[in-house]
């Protein structure tokens, strides 16, 4: 536009201090929009189940959108978070409270594991890799069917209610279930924020944007990897803690690479290297599956297309072209 | 001639059955401006990436500051006080001038505080201002790196390798791509680093490298074939020989 009223320029000036505010808080801000969700989409069970991809995602997303590296393996930590919370409450009598702590151990420790094979290699090896080893968790999950029911899936290990500082909530409650279940989130989104604006979450992205430039500045690259890939599984495991309790039981296929595959391309749907983007590529990824599957058990087929347009034509996903094309939000994310 | 900054002793480098470098001994003394010519092929790259420990040398030592740099891995070097610009323009294309330049200073300070907030170190942030400042940048902060003319690109990255402080500031064909112009301008910004620091030089551009330096080294074939200041270089015979028919302009 050659001229442009003052009147509009104040107001572009406004929204952009405002957005500038509202991404300074953008774990707050998530949380808002988080807490509203089970009253905007169709069903509790849709919202639950954004919520807690959402959360698998933004730990991949870390690795993915921020570093730059493409694990194709994300399921082995959203699956052994799962686990080990249905394992140590369910086998071992623990309660939720000291389950949830130990299973995110065990996906960080099986982090540090796949992490510290594959981060020596690049690219596509580094994918392969990580599938390869993810693949490798799934079929010891299998065989080992009586520590973790085989084919069937993991059962027996309901939590239908969760005592807090002497309030006893009924988590079979689906509205009672969202909000216990958002507070894993919150911590998942503040751990996350904090990463992203710390010393580490530059290093990260200065390592995706040119890794040999990283290495020449003095960044030991290969450990940085490590650190981040650690990180993101941890957070991923959180996502399965949440499913687990949600679900009751875990399935097998929660480690199977179909799973990776759909965190993948969630978030690619949203967006990567944006904070919200996640829960967003979560949501319309789910949205789909739900209303597709409505009419065709093909359902894949037509997800499958939707995805390949993003690819092609909004690379930056949802979420993040939004913030492309909304002028007070250029520049930041 | 000063106490040696920069040792080389029979440095050699071979890839497979092929000799890139063959017994380089040759010392840097602080605070000269040292040139590295050579045509195609002659070692130069090879050489310049074992300097800045891009490559390990196959055989010889160097030694800085009289400590041996062999097995030391690449990222350690800037910490030692030796960086390095690329012959291809290598910045952080997606991040901001600022945040280029910031990001590498923070190198020498923190790596894997995930806690902490980056803006609160502003001292950081301040040195990354100054560097960009050194290299006339400054007006140009808050743009995308990959925005930025090719010119003002590598002198981006000039600002990268200078955050660090380095004793040793190796510059490989900082003016490769450039217009006259855009050579100008980086010449007397080499000119202003070299007031203050040693500088090491891979160029192409003869004329420039003669006008520039106040010492030259030739590489021919993997060996040293000459060195010294840069009347004797332009006078010698084997220098001569190797560049004949050639222009002086571009060597």
């Amino acid at each position: 536009m050659a001229v442009e009223s003052t009147g509009e320029a104040s107001s572009l000036s406004q929204s952009r201090r405002l957005f500038a505010v509202l991404s300074d808080h953008r774990v707050l801000v998530s949380l808002v929009a988080l807490a509203l969700l089970p009253w905007l989409l169709p069903s509790k069970a849709l919202a639950v189940n954004v919520l807690i991809y959402g959360v698998v995602v933004m730990g991949y997303n870390l690795l993915f959108g921020y570093t730059g590296l493409l694990s194709f393996g994300h399921a082995a930590f959203f699956g052994t978070g799962a686990y080990l919370t249905g394992i140590a409450i369910g086998r071992w009598g623990l309660p939720w409270f000291a389950a949830v702590p130990l299973a995110i151990a065990a996906g960080t420790a099986l982090a540090v594991l796949i992490g510290a094979i594959s981060t020596r290699t690049r690219g596509i090896y580094f994918s392969m890799v990580t599938l390869a080893l993810a693949q490798l968790v799934y079929y010891v999950a299998l065989q080992a069917s009586s520590f973790t029911g085989g084919e069937n899936g993991l059962r027996g290990f309901t939590v239908d209610r969760i005592d807090l500082l002497g309030l006893q909530i009924n988590f079979l409650d689906p509205v009672n279930k969202y909000y216990v279940l958002m507070a894993f989130a919150a911590l998942a989104l503040w751990v996350q924020s904090r990463i992203l604006n710390s010393p580490f979450g530059a290093v990260i992205e200065a390592i995706r944007e040119n890794e040999q430039r990283a290495r020449a500045c003095g960044y030991d690259v290969e450990r940085c990897k490590l650190i981040v890939f650690m990180l993101s599984g941890a957070i991923s495991a959180i996502g399965g803690c949440m499913s687990a309790l949600h679900l009751s039981i875990v399935p097998l296929d929660s480690l199977h690479y179909q799973t990776s595959g759909m965190i993948v391309m969630m978030v690619l749907l949203g967006g990567a290297r944006s904070f919200f983007g996640p829960f967003i590529g979560a949501a319309t990824f789910l949205i789909l599956e739900d209303v597709v599957s409505l009419w065709t058990p093909h359902w894949q087929i037509v997800v499958g297309a939707i995805f390949v347009v993003f690819v092609l034509f909004l690379p930056k996903g949802i979420w993040g072209t939004l913030l492309d094309v909304l002028p007070f939000a250029r520049e930041r994310r | 001639m000063s106490t040696a900054l920069l040792q080389a002793d029979g440095i050699g480098r071979r890839f497979g059955g092929f000799t890139a470098l063959e017994g380089i001994s040759v010392s840097f003394a602080a605070g000269e401006l040292t040139s590295i010519i050579g045509p195609n092929g002659a070692g130069k790259s090879t050489f310049f990436n074992i300097l800045s420990g891009t490559l390990s040398p196959s055989s010889g030592t160097l030694r800085f500051k009289g400590r041996e740099l062999n097995g030391l891995p690449q990222h350690r070097f800037v910490h030692q006080g030796i960086s390095r610009s690329y012959q291809i323009t290598n910045i952080f294309p997606d991040l901001s001038v600022h945040e280029n330049v910031r990001v590498a200073a923070q190198a020498m300070r923190v790596s894997y505080d995930i806690w902490r907030r980056r803006a609160d170190l502003v001292e950081l942030s301040q040195r990354a201002d100054a560097a960009l400042t050194a290299v006339g940048l400054i007006g140009k902060r808050g743009e995308q790196a990959k925005f930025l003319a090719h010119g003002q690109q590598r002198a981006l990255e000039i600002a990268i390798a200078l955050v660090s402080e380095p004793e040793l500031l190796l510059l490989d064909e900082p003016t490769a791509g450039m217009g006259p112009e855009e050579t100008k301008e980086m010449v007397a910004l080499l000119e202003r680093l070299a007031e203050r620091r040693t500088v090491l030089l891979v160029e192409h551009k003869m004329k420039m490298v003669l006008g520039l330096s106040q010492r030259v080294l030739v590489l021919h074939h993997g060996r040293l074939l000459a060195d010294g200041r840069p009347e004797d270089i332009r006078s010698n015979p084997d220098v001569r020989r190797v560049y004949l028919g050639q222009s002086e302009g571009y060597g």
